[in-house]
């Protein structure tokens, strides 16, 4: 049996029944959310403090809806209106969190490390809700259920995650996942987008869609950032659709039954084209985000009835 | 098309190591056979090669055409009747025009310009950079599917480290070369003449020779780094051609090539303020020169291009400093390296392999060889008969050549293009 987790701070270095569980958990939310009768007691008298450094609407309305479903009180704090602006370090605000008694808190910073770092110095459970180019532990959680729900699991399963892994944490937290829970990982994206050593992760690079979707089971396309051009990396947007956007021609070379996923918000015509983005046969984007909810319910309940948070 | 038959030639074919006594067989624009005691077809045309040699066409992988934007200075067309004259069969175009290279639809136009002469291939380089700004990547995918031979901001260096590191990662993905102008632009800036007591005397701005060995080593870091394919162009230092061999050794991506005035001229060509001796880089010391013609022999230098610009009277009739630099280079391509073999420098067929197969192989591309089955792209030279180069009797429209009054031994008798005789 592995050790209870105070915090969710990175897939890295979780073992496989750590995140069975949170998935077999998430399972019976999907249910309960469709029926609209979730435990709302279940986190009574508990407080989330949503932080998010970053912009992010799906991500943070996702765990403020997983919190209020499990009656928690939920509280957002925006940076636009924090005395993070006001030049608070990251420290201090700790302090001020751990005097508040917040139990549950769900970060979201620019830099890799930061929840690491407040985890180290407030009382609460520190959920990474994304950090820098690091990790996104809920956004793979529930990307495998999702491929769990609609494969039936993630053993002997070829996962080809396409585009900007460079810059993904997204792509990070799912290769640790994917490569714990016995799925084959591939990486796919132009030499400029895929970071030095990725082999060293367990993973396949291949920089020709079609070779790198051949065969496989899930297509996980990432979003590409404008930034990407105006920093060089990659030429145009249609040069990169031409040759690393997701359409009907290169998910072909895919297994027949193959996922199409995207963890959004989608930039449609440069990494994904909307004929595949709206597939109701192949794109599983939609449940994606439901699944997100679910996810972040189980993260929610576990870790406050963890006996590391007791 | 009938069938043509070249007889009494020596083949030279550096591709496959042929060099026999014998006749070429053309039909239907292809090299039907080559040998010795072909027999004559019936209707074949026969031609009497004299004894004379018969290689492949030649393979100019630096020529800048003039189109678009320069077509004052040159023209396809024009670029095409000095390049038949010079035996040369196929070109690589340089990107840095006006507009530069960098959209798809301009790389089809300068194939299309290139078809439209009938006798010059003309293969675009697509610009690395949009506008060859050195700013932002072109679309170097979409370039390479349009045709694009290789990637070039032409007479334009890649200064940035970073941008360097990014082309040579993107560009493995589409096996695509990047052609550098080796010369570190804060060091070149201003310059118009090598560094050293010439300049010192003629009191012009100098360009240190170490300009171009730093970049040289610099960019063997990015390739072995990134894993790219780097070639650089116009090399003409022996310290830079020393790094070049070394990365060479230690099996790197790592290409090189020379223009004839680099192992044929030193810096005191520019003497008397010649300025069609004016070239980038400029002409250097005799040391650098006489290293410039050992790393033909030794393999060192993979190619030998022509590094044809043309200038018309108002880009060199200024004051030195003022003057455009390049030099037209097409029509005496093959008797410069000619002098080379001449000197007793260089075997002959060291010599057109430099002008042939190995360019080709730089390039990735088919021609450049005599095999049976390929297009009868086919250059004719007397390697013994003289001729004087003059500015102004040159064929093609530029005349700014820095071999003006010099007499040549080797003389272009014949080209063919496909099978049609388009020179002699």
């Amino acid at each position: 049996m592995a050790p209870p987790q105070k915090h969710l701070l990175a897939i890295e270095g979780m073992y496989p029944p750590q995140i069975a569980a949170y998935l077999d958990l998430a399972e019976s939310f999907v249910l309960l959310n469709r029926t609209g009768k979730t435990p709302r007691d279940r986190l009574r008298g508990r407080t989330l403090i949503n932080m998010f450094f970053e912009d992010s609407t799906r991500t943070r309305v996702s765990f403020e809806l997983a919190g209020k479903r499990l009656g928690a009180d939920v509280i957002n704090m925006s940076v636009a209106t924090s005395s993070v602006n006001k030049g608070e370090t990251l420290l201090d605000t700790a302090a001020t969190l751990n005097a508040m008694n917040c139990d549950l808190l769900v970060i979201r910073h620019a830099s890799s490390g930061a929840p690491a770092l407040l985890a180290q110095k407030v009382e609460a459970a520190v959920i990474n809700a994304g950090d820098g180019t690091h990790e996104h532990p809920t956004q793979a959680l529930l990307d495998a259920l999702t491929i769990r729900r609609r494969l039936g699991g993630l053993q002997g399963l070829t996962v080809a995650i396409c585009g900007d892994v460079l810059h993904s944490r997204v792509a990070r937290s799912n290769i640790f996942l994917l490569s714990a829970m016995g799925s084959r990982v591939r990486v796919v994206g132009p030499p400029t987008l895929i970071p030095p050593a990725a082999e060293r992760l367990g993973v396949e690079v291949f920089h020709d869609m079609a070779a790198g979707l051949d065969g496989v089971d899930v297509v996980m396309m990432l979003r590409l950032q404008q930034e990407r051009m105006t920093r060089g990396l990659v030429p145009s947007a249609r040069e990169y659709f031409r040759f690393y956007g997701l359409d009907e021609a290169k998910l072909a070379h895919a297994a027949p039954h193959a996922l199409v996923m995207h963890p959004g918000p989608m930039n449609r015509g440069v990494e994904i084209a909307s004929t595949v983005a709206d597939d109701p046969l192949r794109s599983v984007i939609r449940e994606q985000v439901e699944m997100g909810v679910a996810v972040r319910m189980a993260v929610l309940d576990l870790l406050s009835t963890s006996g590391a948070n007791q | 098309m009938t069938a043509t038959l070249i007889q009494n030639v020596r083949l030279l074919d550096p591709a496959t190591g042929l060099d026999q006594p014998g006749e070429l067989l053309v039909r239907e624009g292809r090299i039907a056979d080559l040998g010795t005691g072909l027999g004559r077809p019936d209707g074949a045309d026969t031609i009497d090669g004299g004894g004379a040699i018969l290689c492949p066409g030649l393979v100019d992988m630096r020529v800048e055409v003039g189109e678009p934007g320069g077509e004052f200075r040159e023209t396809v067309a024009s670029a095409a009747v000095a390049a038949a004259a010079g035996g040369i069969t196929t070109v690589a175009a340089l990107p840095d025009s006006k507009p530069a290279i960098d959209d798809p639809a301009l790389v089809r136009l300068l194939r299309a310009r290139g078809e439209e002469t009938g006798s010059l291939t003309v293969l675009p380089y697509g610009a690395l950079t949009k506008g060859c700004r050195g700013e932002d990547l072109a679309e170097i995918g979409l370039l390479r599917e349009a045709g694009a031979v290789a990637f070039t901001d032409g007479a334009r260096a890649i200064g940035s480290a970073r941008l360097m590191r990014l082309a040579l990662t993107y560009a493995r993905r589409f096996e695509a070369k990047i052609v550098q102008h080796p010369e570190e632009p804060t060091l070149a800036e201003g310059g118009a003449a090598t560094e050293g007591e010439l300049a010192t005397r003629l009191g012009l701005p100098g360009i240190p020779p170490e300009a171009e060995a730093i970049l040289v080593a610099r960019d063997i870091a990015l390739a072995r780094m990134t894993g790219g394919a780097v070639h650089f162009a116009h090399v003409s230092t022996a310290s830079a051609l020393a790094l070049i061999r070394h990365a060479k050794e230690e099996g790197l991506f790592v290409t090189c090539d020379t223009a004839p005035p680099y192992f044929d001229l030193n810096e005191t060509a520019i003497g008397d303020w010649r300025t069609f001796a004016k070239l980038s880089p400029p002409l250097r010391a005799d040391a650098d020169r006489q290293a410039v013609a050992a790393a033909l022999l030794d393999g060192t230098i993979d190619a030998v291009a022509s590094d044809h610009q043309p200038r018309d009277a108002d880009d060199k009739r200024l004051p030195f400093a003022q003057a455009a630099t390049g030099g037209a280079g097409l029509a005496t391509l093959l008797g410069v390296t000619l002098a080379q073999v001449h000197g007793g420098a260089l075997p002959v067929i060291r010599a057109i392999e430099l002008l042939t197969a190995a360019p080709a192989r730089v390039l990735g591309i088919g021609a450049g060889t005599l095999a049976k089955g390929a297009a009868a792209d086919l250059c004719l030279f007397d390697p013994e008969r003289v001729w004087q180069v003059v500015s102004g009797n040159l064929p093609g429209r530029a005349q700014n050549t820095p071999f003006d009054g010099r007499a040549l031994e080797g003389k272009v008798m014949g080209t063919w293009k496909a099978g049609r005789r388009v020179f002699g």
